[in-house]
C-alpha cells in the first residue's frame, strides 16, 4: 500500500517561484480585463460622443483606475517573465560561439523598449 | 558547535500506519557528515527499521534524493552543519507515492522514459565495423548538458505541474529527449508526437524550479522551453513541416 | 513464476550490455534483467577515468596487450587479454554509435588520454564521468528492446540448480516482499564486486558481493579472490575516488614535505609533464605501496580519517581542470570543501576493485552448466594481480570470446571523412555471436556492475554494520601494501597461464621488465 502524498491547497505559497508562477498565470485575467475594457471603449465610440464621454468619466473613477493599474502591473509582470524566459528557449550561435543568455534577454528587453517608445511617440506626437 | 543535531525523519509503515509520521533521532553533528551519514547513523545504531535508498554517496547514482527541510536534495551532498543547530526534517520526495519511510515509487517515470525514445536514431548508422562518427567538441557541447541527468527525480519533486497533473511527462524525461534531439545527425522531429502534446512540453508553465533543484546543472526548464520553440515552428510555420 | 530465455542478474554495465547483445543477436529471445537497484543506480555509474581501446595511429593491439599483461603482474590469462584488446575498440565504438558522449578532439575524432600502466594514449573518456555516461547510454539504449524485461529492485537469493544445471533464480521483490522463481535456459551473473566488505572503499553501498556468493553456494568456483586493487587516491572519510585522470592530466602526488615521493620507489624520475607509465602514472598497486612505505617513514599527514598524502592539481590551472576534470572539482568542493584549483587534495589508498571473482572461461562460462558471469563478479582473468586501470570498464562490454571476425591487429583507425568511411550492413559482429553462444546456453561479457541497497531491506531491522566493519578493518590493517599480491613480481605465484601463446610479434612475455 503506497501512500499518496496530498498536494496542499496553499502549495503555491511555499516558494517565491511558485508565487510568481501563480501570479503570472493570474495575469491572464488582467489581459482579459484589458480586452473587455477596450471593447467597451469601441462600443462607446460607435454609439457617439455622449457615450464616449460617459465611458471616459467611468474610466476616471478611482475604482476603475485602481483596477487598471493592477491589471497593468500584472501585464508588466507577464512581459518581464516572458522576456526572461527568452534566453532559455533561444540558443543563438554566432561564429560557433554561443551568445550569452544575458545578451539574448537584453536584446528582447531592448526591442520591447524601442517598440514601446515608438508607440508612445505615435500616441503623443502624431495624434 | 553542538555535538549533536536532531533529525526529524518521516516514517511510514504501511502495515501499521495509514499516513506518515515524524520521528526524532539525535545524531552526532560532525563537520564532514552529510544528512545521509546521519540517516546511516540512525540505521546502524538507533533504529534498524528505517528504510531509505542510497549507494554511491558521491552524487552520481541518484538514489538518495529526499526532501530536506522542505527542499528536494541529494542527501549525500547535503551537510548537517548547514542546518545547525537543527532540527533537520527529512521526508520522502514530494509528488511520488511513498512505499515505506523515505522510499518512493518512481515507476511512473520509468514508464514515461521509453515513451520519449531516449536513444539515438540516426539514418546513416550501418554498423560499427571500423566506422567512427565524427563529432566536433561544439556538436558535443550542443547536447552534453542534457546528458548529465542522473534520474534522481529531484526535478519531478520540485515541479508543481507534475504534482497537480501526474500525466505530465516531466522535466527529466523531456531533457533526455532533447539530449537525443540535439545529438548530431539526428532529427529533432521524431519525438514530436510525444513531446508536442498537452502532457508534453505544453503542460510546462515554466515555474523553473526543476532547474533550481537539479544537482547536476542539467537545466530541464531550458530544455523544455527550447523544445516549445521547436514544436511551435514545426507545427505553425508553413515551412516548418519540411 | 516467470519464465524467460535468459536471466541476467544485475543491471550495470555488464548486465545491460549482455542483455542488449542477446536480443540483438536473437530478437526472438526474452531476456530478464533482475537487479536489486534501478539499473541507472548501478555502480558502473561511478567509474570516472576512462576505458582502454586501441584507436590512435601510433598504437597497436600488441602494445595494449603487453601493457595489460604486464599490468596484471604477469598473472592474467593471455588468451583472454588478446581477445579483450581486440574486442575493446569495437565495443567502445559501439557505445559511440549508441550516443555515448565521448570527449572529442577538435577535428571530431574520439579523444584518448594517458592512463596509469598504459604506455600509449588509448583511454577513451567522457570527461571524468565515463562510467556514468556508459551506464546511462546502455540503459537508455536497452529501453529500445521490448524483449528485455526488467525486474527492478528485485533481490536474487538463490540460483536454481537442477541436476548440475542452472535453470533460473529465486528473487524477492523488495517493495512487496513477494518471492518468485524466474527461470531461464541460462543465467548470466553481472552483479559486480564485493568492495563493501572493506570499511574504506570507493564502492557504493550496493556492492556486496551477492553474485559471488550466489555462484559459490551453487557450486561454481571462485578464483583470484586474494587480488584486491587499492586505488591510490581516495578522499579520506568518504572514500570518494579522485580519478586517475587527475594524474594522467599532470597531477602530482606530494608527501607532507611537498616532495614527489614516487621517485624514491623505482617509478621513474619526476618531470613537469606526465610521462606514460612513470611516476604518478605507474601501476596503481605500486603507487599504493609507495604510500604505505611513506607512512612507515612518517612522511604522511595524519588526519582524523587516517594518514594522507596530497594530490596537487594547482599547476594545471582552472581552465584544464574545468575542461578535463570537472567532476574532480565538483567532488572536492562538495565533499572536502576545498577547491583543487587553489588547494591540495588530501588522498589515501582505498579499496577499489576485486580482480577475482567467479571463474569463467574465455566465453564467460563458469564451471556450472547454464551459468555465465561477466563484469567485476567474474574472473576470466584479464586483470591478474593488479589490473590496469582502464581495462576494467571496457572488459565489462567486451566479450572474452569469439574467434574470427575481429579487427586486424594493426592500427585500424581510418582518418577518412565520415561520409566516405566504410559501412557495414550488419551490426553486432563478434560480440553478438558470442553472446548468442552464451544465450542459447547464454553468454555474457566481463565487468563492473552491482546490485541491491542493503538499506532497502530495512524492515527486518537488522544492521549490516557489524558485518561490514569486522573483516574489513582487519583487511586494511593487514594488507599493508597497495594491492594484495604475492611478494615477487614473477609469474611464479600462480598456475602457469598460457605462456606459450604466440603474439604477432612472435614473442610472449614471461618476465617483468622495467616500466619505463
Amino acid at each position: 500500500m503506497t501512500y499518496h502524498q496530498p498536494v496542499p491547497l496553499l502549495w503555491w505559497t511555499r516558494r517565491r517561484s511558485y508565487v510568481v508562477f501563480v501570479l503570472r498565470e493570474l495575469s491572464s485575467v488582467a489581459v482579459a480585463w484589458f480586452v473587455v475594457h477596450f471593447l467597451l471603449l469601441v462600443t462607446a465610440v460607435h454609439r457617439g460622443p455622449g457615450a464616449y464621454q460617459e465611458f471616459l468619466d467611468w474610466s476616471a473613477r478611482p475604482l476603475i483606475l485602481v483596477v487598471n493599474l493592477v491589471a497593468l502591473a500584472f501585464v508588466v509582470l507577464h512581459a518581464v517573465t516572458w522576456f526572461n524566459l527568452a534566453p532559455k528557449a533561444l540558443v543563438v550561435r554566432v561564429q560557433g560561439q554561443q551568445v550569452p543568455p544575458r545578451m539574448i534577454a537584453a536584446g528582447h528587453f531592448g526591442a520591447w523598449f524601442v517598440v514601446s517608445a515608438i508607440v508612445a511617440w505615435v500616441l503623443v506626437v502624431m495624434l | 558547535m553542538p555535538d549533536t543535531i536532531t533529525l526529524q525523519v518521516a516514517r511510514y509503515r504501511p502495515e501499521s500506519e495509514s499516513a506518515p509520521t515524524l520521528q526524532e533521532y539525535e545524531v552526532p553533528l560532525r563537520e564532514e557528515w552529510a544528512v545521509l551519514d546521519g540517516l546511516n547513523y540512525v540505521k546502524d545504531h538507533l533504529d534498524g527499521t528505517l528504510s531509505f535508498r542510497w549507494s554511491c554517496r558521491m552524487g552520481i547514482c541518484g538514489s538518495c534524493g529526499m526532501t530536506v527541510n522542505g527542499d528536494p536534495a541529494l542527501t549525500c551532498g547535503t551537510f548537517l552543519t548547514d542546518y545547525a543547530p537543527g532540527p533537520v526534517r527529512v521526508e520522502p520526495l514530494a509528488n511520488f507515492p511513498v512505499i515505506r519511510d523515505l522510499v518512493v515509487e518512481i515507476d511512473d517515470f520509468l514508464h514515461k522514459l521509453p515513451e520519449v525514445k531516449p536513444w539515438l536514431v540516426r539514418d546513416d548508422d550501418g554498423g560499427v565495423d571500423d566506422v567512427e562518427f565524427l563529432q566536433t567538441p561544439e556538436q558535443l557541447d550542443a547536447y552534453k548538458q542534457y546528458s548529465m541527468c542522473i534520474n534522481c527525480m529531484l526535478c519531478y519533486s520540485a515541479c508543481p505541474v507534475y504534482g497537480i497533473e501526474p500525466d505530465f511527462l516531466g522535466p527529466a524525461a523531456i531533457a533526455l529527449a532533447q539530449r537525443y534531439n540535439l545529438a548530431p545527425a539526428t532529427s529533432a522531429h521524431q519525438r514530436l508526437d510525444v513531446l508536442a502534446t498537452d502532457a508534453g512540453v505544453w503542460a510546462c508553465t515554466y515555474v523553473g524550479e526543476c532547474t533550481r533543484a537539479c544537482p547536476k546543472g542539467v537545466d530541464p526548464a531550458g530544455a523544455i522551453q527550447r523544445y516549445k520553440l521547436t514544436a511551435a515552428a514545426r507545427t505553425l510555420l508553413p515551412w516548418g513541416k519540411r | 513464476m516467470a519464465d524467460h530465455d535468459v536471466v541476467v542478474v544485475g543491471g550495470g554495465g555488464a548486465g545491460l550490455r549482455a542483455a542488449i547483445a542477446i536480443v540483438q543477436a536473437r530478437p526472438e529471445l526474452s531476456v530478464a534483467v533482475v537487479s536489486k537497484v534501478y539499473p541507472m543506480r548501478s555502480h558502473t555509474v561511478s567509474a570516472e577515468g576512462g576505458a582502454a581501446g586501441v584507436i590512435a595511429g601510433d598504437d597497436s593491439l600488441d602494445e595494449h596487450a603487453y601493457d595489460t599483461v604486464s599490468g596484471s603482474d604477469w598473472l592474467c590469462d593471455q588468451d583472454a587479454v588478446e581477445a579483450f584488446v581486440e574486442e575493446a575498440p569495437r565495443e567502445l565504438l559501439q557505445l559511440e554509435h549508441w550516443g555515448c558522449p565521448w570527449s572529442r578532439q577538435p577535428d571530431g575524432e574520439v579523444a584518448v588520454r594517458a592512463f596509469g600502466g598504459m604506455k600509449k594514449m588509448r583511454t577513451w573518456f567522457a570527461a571524468d564521468k565515463t562510467g556514468f555516461h556508459l551506464l546511462h547510454t546502455l540503459f537508455q539504449t536497452s529501453l529500445r528492446y521490448p524483449q528485455i524485461v526488467r525486474y527492478d529492485e528485485w533481490y536474487v537469493t538463490t540460483l536454481l540448480v537442477d541436476d548440475g544445471r542452472v535453470e533460473g533464480v529465486v528473487g524477492i521483490e523488495l517493495a512487496t516482499g513477494r518471492i518468485e522463481a524466474i527461470t531461464g535456459r541460462a543465467v548470466v551473473l553481472c552483479t559486480g564486486g564485493c568492495g563493501r566488505v572493506f570499511p574504506f572503499t570507493t564502492n557504493g553501498n550496493i556492492k556486496t558481493g551477492d553474485g559471488m556468493a550466489l555462484a559459490y553456494r551453487a557450486g561454481a568456483p571462485l578464483k583470484d579472490m586474494e587480488f584486491v586493487q587499492y586505488h591510490p587516491t581516495g578522499l579520506p572519510f568518504t572514500g570518494i575516488l579522485i580519478t586517475e585522470a587527475a594524474r594522467a592530466e599532470g597531477g602530482w602526488l606530494l608527501n607532507k614535505d611537498g616532495y614527489r615521493y614516487l621517485q624514491d620507489y623505482d617509478l621513474g624520475a619526476p618531470s613537469p609533464t606526465p610521462v606514460m607509465r612513470s611516476m604518478e602514472l605507474g601501476p596503481r598497486d605500486r603507487i599504493s605501496q609507495a604510500f604505505v612505505h611513506e607512512q612507515e617513514k612518517g612522511n604522511t599527514v595524519d588526519t582524523p580519517y587516517g594518514p594522507v598524502v596530497y594530490l596537487d592539481l594547482r599547476h594545471l590551472g582552472e581552465k584544464v581542470i574545468d575542461a578535463k576534470l570537472p567532476f574532480v572539482r565538483e567532488l572536492c568542493r562538495q565533499y572536502e570543501r576545498i577547491d583543487p584549483v587553489h588547494e591540495l587534495i588530501p588522498v589515501r589508498p582505498v579499496q577499489h576493485y576485486m580482480m577475482g571473482g567467479v571463474h569463467t572461461d574465455i566465453d564467460g562460462a563458469t564451471g556450472l552448466a547454464g551459468l555465465f558471469a561477466a563484469g567485476e563478479v567474474a574472473c576470466v582473468s584479464i586483470n591478474g594481480a593488479t589490473g590496469s586501470a582502464p581495462t576494467r570498464c571496457p572488459s565489462a562490454w567486451c566479450s572474452a570470446a569469439g574467434p574470427g571476425s575481429r579487427p586486424p591487429s594493426t592500427p585500424w583507425r581510418t582518418p577518412m571523412p565520415r561520409a566516405s568511411r566504410p559501412r557495414s550492413p550488419t551490426s553486432g559482429g563478434a560480440w553478438s555471436t558470442t553472446c548468442w553462444r552464451a544465450a542459447t546456453v547464454a553468454s555474457g561479457s566481463p565487468t563492473c556492475a552491482p546490485t541491491c541497497s542493503t538499506r532497502w531491506r530495512a524492515a527486518s531491522g537488522s544492521s549490516a554494520t557489524p558485518i561490514r566493519c569486522s573483516p574489513a578493518s582487519r583487511s586494511w590493517a593487514s594488507c599493508g601494501s597497495g594491492s594484495r599480491r604475492p611478494p615477487s613480481r614473477t609469474p611464479a605465484g600462480r598456475s602457469t597461464p598460457s605462456w606459450s601463446r604466440r603474439w604477432s610479434s612472435g614473442s610472449c612475455w614471461t618476465s617483468p621488465r622495467r616500466w619505463w
